[in-house]
């Protein structure tokens, strides 16, 4: 083939630098600004030297370069190991080799590491787009490599494209068969690092006024239900997610995992469904208020809570079966109750003081509910994404001069006058609601859709709900927060759907995403083994796996083989020829081939001398064939007369 | 007709002995209108060739050995202020002659050459902005040694490509060389040599070659050679559209040697070393691997369709 230490060409070059350029392109948002410069100046420098016909740069500026470089990402990242900074280092070597490309050999490196390069991407993204444009980029990268190896004949560019394309096509029941055949490993990509979903944004163990509606700005969705039956109405999508107990004056947390055995007694029937859970780097489940059952590898506390056995860090799917109506926390223990009841000293007296107020006025528990709840609903308060910033007692100020505040504010001045009132409550925080994709009859649940709301604890009827912020704004419970927020509140597009174009656009495109998830990127062990079973193969072992793996690529290879093989012949046409090749045929079973380069001729000189009994018939069948191929006359009468000898013809 | 050719063939094969080969390619390259290029050490015949081939086909002949102080004014020729006339009259240079044999090419400077290989091309010459046409048959045999020589001036790609053909002659084999050296006086013989042809029936020959048939199947042989050559990464270049048609007009002469009406992928197979081997440089390996083997092996990779 091409000599591998060639010079490259200035088209080979720039053509390279632009696919690399491709691949690394999505990872300039994510590398350091200082890191991205490096490598453009370093492309842009080697494109330069190229097209100038420049002498690359000495031997010893490079491992200079090499050195900042390492240095600038070690006090960056503090490490050179791990995704971040391994991606970073990537990056400025891949500029770095760029620079002292000089050969074939070179090159051929380069689109190697660009091939890497593209699986370094999915380490951050594995969304459809970032699939798609990592598809391009390896159509990209081949159509570079087919043209490296065309030494001087220089196609179009696009001839190369189509010839890569082809390649990647045949290649596509492979990549099928890999896909579902490959032993599958649980969990993301080898050897990841934890912090790989450090940024990703969900309910967290704390609640801070704000911490919410914070939350409300993203658009980015929590998870996915599949209902078996129809959906509940949307003010009974009340998801359950982390229970806080604890408040300091200002901000409610979770306690340590508390230990019991949750017990209820149900009402209603029960609510099939499936979550697929968005990794959010936290170890809880979402599941309808009130959860009948434990997923598995998961466990439940006494208030509820569904704990996953380690981190959510990739996409999960699970099984729940809920109640809606269900009463629990009937025999609550001692501890509990105190711990629904403490309030720290010395925050939020005015509230404290409103709440003796209302003991004194109303003894009946439900009674004193139900006028905090009256005056919430009744009084000028207002529910907005954009409350008032709160000082050093937020309760305080909230209730008695802002008035304007998002649920988590609603929640936590609720709980805090129970519990000044003596009645236990507790704050319970997850999602309300979601928007229902009619297109692939699911329903989606959105970080905009956080919600937090309080249970307050009768010593008749155990944990109650009560939630606020309903009272405030039935609205939020009823239709959404889109509706119940005000219009100038900063919502994210996507959940405020004024655009009824857009917004079905954009439900496809969920409905795309949710199966991509579910039967791409959710192909799990446990999904793999259901395809086997479905197809025969129980108890499939990774022996088993790899040798039918091995079985069917070596299959589909044979068959391409086979397939570009039969291209290559060229086909026959011409019926003189296809007589002489059956002539040609005729002499190969007996040991007489023809080589493919040798002219009739030398073959009928070379008959000659080995079977000269043949002599007479050879000769008379080559001077036919000449004179019908290659001389003047073409008669039908000649072609006969050909096929008549040739049929006669023994050897 | 053909049995002239092999009277020529066997004349000049007596001069030039165990060299037939080379002597029917040679004569090929005059039949197709091309020009020849002999390359090989000094002493084993290629001037004897040249001359022997113009003796035996009855025209006239002219050496220029090319030296490197040679002038294209020592090629094409001169005008001289004559003083019976009173004006300037063009003296013709060696090149107006029907056989001319360039000796040695490499030694002179590439100034020299060029105004040899544009006469080639053209056949005529302008001087002072007169054109001259040059005689028919025109045939130029250049010779040169091994570029590796010292004091040479190789020739670029781009004029080897103006010779139809490039043989070597190499050294005589044993039997060849005793009798060589047990025959007559070389010079003598060439002295005694008679022309086995007129001009015109010369000229009638290289008519015919031209209206050899060269059928569809055979058209697609040459292509499928050529595009071997552009496709693969073997070659520094691939052929040229002229590197083809060159092909296909020596394969006509030679079949008419051969005595057939109709070109046959052997005719092909038996000038393709001599045309192509000049035009082809294997790619990594320049300068190592000689022009025969490197069509050889053209010639075993592309199947006859």
């Amino acid at each position: 083939m091409t000599d591998p230490k060639q010079a490259i060409a200035l088209r080979h070059l720039l053509l390279l630098t632009l696919s690399l350029t491709m691949v690394a392109a999505p990872h300039a948002a994510r590398l350091p600004w200082w890191l991205v410069a490096l490598a453009a100046v370093l492309a842009a420098w080697r494109a330069y030297l190229a097209y100038a016909r420049l002498r690359l740069p000495s031997r010893w500026l490079l491992p200079l370069i090499v050195i900042t470089a390492t240095l600038g990402v070690y006090f960056h990242y503090r490490t050179i190991f791990g995704r971040d900074a391994g991606v970073a280092l990537l990056v400025a070597m891949l500029g770095l080799k760029l620079l002292e490309t000089r050969s074939l050999r070179d090159a051929m490196l380069l689109i190697f590491l660009g091939y890497f390069l593209v699986i370094t991407n999915f380490f951050y993204s594995q969304t459809i787009l970032t699939a798609l444009y990592m598809l391009a980029c390896i159509w990209m990268i081949t159509a570079v490599m087919v043209d490296l190896h065309h030494a001087h004949a220089e196609p179009p560019f696009r001839a190369q494209l189509h010839t890569a394309g082809a390649l990647l096509a045949k290649s596509v029941p492979l990549m099928l068969v890999l896909f579902l055949l490959f032993p599958r490993v649980p969990g993301p990509l080898w050897g990841i690092p934890r912090d790989a979903f450090a940024g990703v944004s969900g309910l967290s163990d704390t609640m801070t006024p704000g911490s919410l509606s914070e939350l409300a700005l993203s658009d980015a969705v929590a998870f996915r239900v599949k209902f078996t039956s129809s959906i509940p109405e949307t003010r009974h999508l009340y998801w359950r997610g982390p229970v806080m107990w604890d408040f300091d004056g200002r901000s409610w947390s979770v306690p340590r995992f508390l230990y019991g055995t949750p017990r209820f007694t149900t009402g209603s029937r029960p609510i099939d469904y499936e979550v697929t859970l968005e990794p959010h780097n936290k170890r809880w489940l979402f599941a309808l208020d009130l959860p009948g059952k434990v997923p598995p590898r998961a466990q439940a506390s006494s208030d509820y809570q569904l704990y996953s056995h380690e981190p959510v860090i990739t996409r999960l799917r699970y099984e729940m079966t809920s109640y809606l109506e269900a009463s629990y926390g009937m025999e609550e223990g001692r501890y509990p109750i105190r711990r629904a009841l403490a309030l720290p000293e010395g925050f939020n007296p005015r509230t404290l003081e409103l709440a003796g107020t209302l003991r004194a006025k109303f003894p009946d528990d439900r009674a004193l509910v139900g006028e905090v709840l009256g005056m919430f609903r009744n009084e000028n308060f207002f529910y907005t994404l954009t409350p008032p910033l709160l000082g050093e007692n937020p309760v305080d100020e909230f209730l008695f001069s802002t008035r304007r505040g998002f649920c988590e504010h609603y929640a936590s001045a609720f709980a805090v006058l129970m519990r000044a009132a003596g009645i236990p409550a507790r704050i319970v925080t997850g999602y309300q609601g979601g928007e229902v994709n009619q297109l692939g009859d699911y329903l989606i649940v959105r970080q905009a859709d956080a919600h937090a709301w309080t249970e307050v604890w009768f010593k008749d009827r155990g944990w109650v709900r009560v939630d606020p912020t309903a009272a405030v704004s039935p609205l939020r419970v009823e239709s959404g927060i889109s509706a119940a927020v005000p219009l100038t509140d900063p919502l994210p597009l996507l959940v405020r759907g004024d655009f009824e174009f857009l917004r079905q656009m954009l439900l496809t495109w969920d409905l795309m995403a949710n199966s991509w998830n579910q039967w791409v990127l959710g192909y799990t062990p446990e999904r793999q083994r259901q395809f086997l079973a479905k197809v025969g193969i129980d108890d499939a072992t990774w022996q088993t796996l790899a040798a039918i793996l091995f079985c069917v690529t070596g299959l589909i290879v044979a068959v391409l083989a086979v397939l570009t093989l039969r291209q290559l012949r060229t086909r026959v046409h011409d019926p003189v020829k296809i007589a002489y090749l059956r002539f040609c045929s005729k002499l190969r079973h007996k040991g007489l081939p023809r080589d493919p380069a040798e002219g009739p001729v030398d073959y009928a000189n070379r008959l000659e001398r080995l079977r000269p009994d043949l002599s007479p018939a050879v000769a008379a069948i080559t001077g036919l064939y000449i004179s019908l191929r290659y001389g003047t006359e073409a008669d039908v009468t000649g072609l006969r007369e050909l096929r008549r000898r040739i049929r006669q013809f023994s050897a | 007709m053909t049995q002239k050719i092999e009277k020529v063939v066997a004349q000049v094969g007596g001069i030039i002995l165990g060299k037939e080969r080379q002597i029917r390619l040679a004569i090929a390259c005059l039949l197709a209108r091309g020009h020849l290029l002999i390359e090989d050490v000094p002493g084993v015949g290629k001037t004897m060739l040249a001359h022997a081939l113009a003796a035996s086909l009855g025209l006239n002949f002219q050496r220029i050995q090319f030296t490197s102080d040679l002038l294209p004014a020592d090629i094409i020729g001169v005008s001289i202020y004559s003083r019976d006339t009173g004006s300037f009259q063009f003296h013709t240079g060696p090149i107006f002659s029907q056989v001319v044999l360039a000796d040695e090419v490499n030694r002179a400077t590439p100034k020299a050459q060029s105004a040899l290989l544009e006469a080639m091309e053209e056949h005529q010459v302008t001087t002072e902005g007169e054109t001259r046409r040059l005689p028919e048959p025109f045939f130029v045999i250049a010779t040169q040694n091994p570029s590796y020589q010292i004091g040479t001036f190789p020739l670029p790609e781009s004029q080897l490509d103006r010779f139809l053909m490039r043989i070597h002659l190499g050294y005589p084999d044993n039997e060849a060389e005793r009798a060589l050296l047990q025959g007559q006086d070389r010079r003598d013989l060439l002295e005694g040599l008679k022309p086995c042809m007129a001009a015109q029936e010369l000229a009638a020959l290289q008519q015919h070659a031209l209206r050899i048939h060269a059928s569809g199947a055979l058209l697609d042989y040459v292509q499928e050679l050529v595009n071997h050559t552009r496709r693969t990464a073997d070659y520094i270049n691939g052929l040229s559209p002229r590197a083809a048609l060159a092909v296909l007009h020596a394969a006509r002469a030679w079949a008419l040697m051969s005595g057939r009406s109709h070109v046959v992928p052997e005719d092909v197979q038996a000038v393709l070393p001599g045309v192509v081997g000049h035009r082809l440089v294997p790619a990594g390996e320049v300068g190592r691997v000689n022009g025969a083997d490197v069509v050889a092996h053209l010639i075993k990779q592309v199947a006859i369709p």
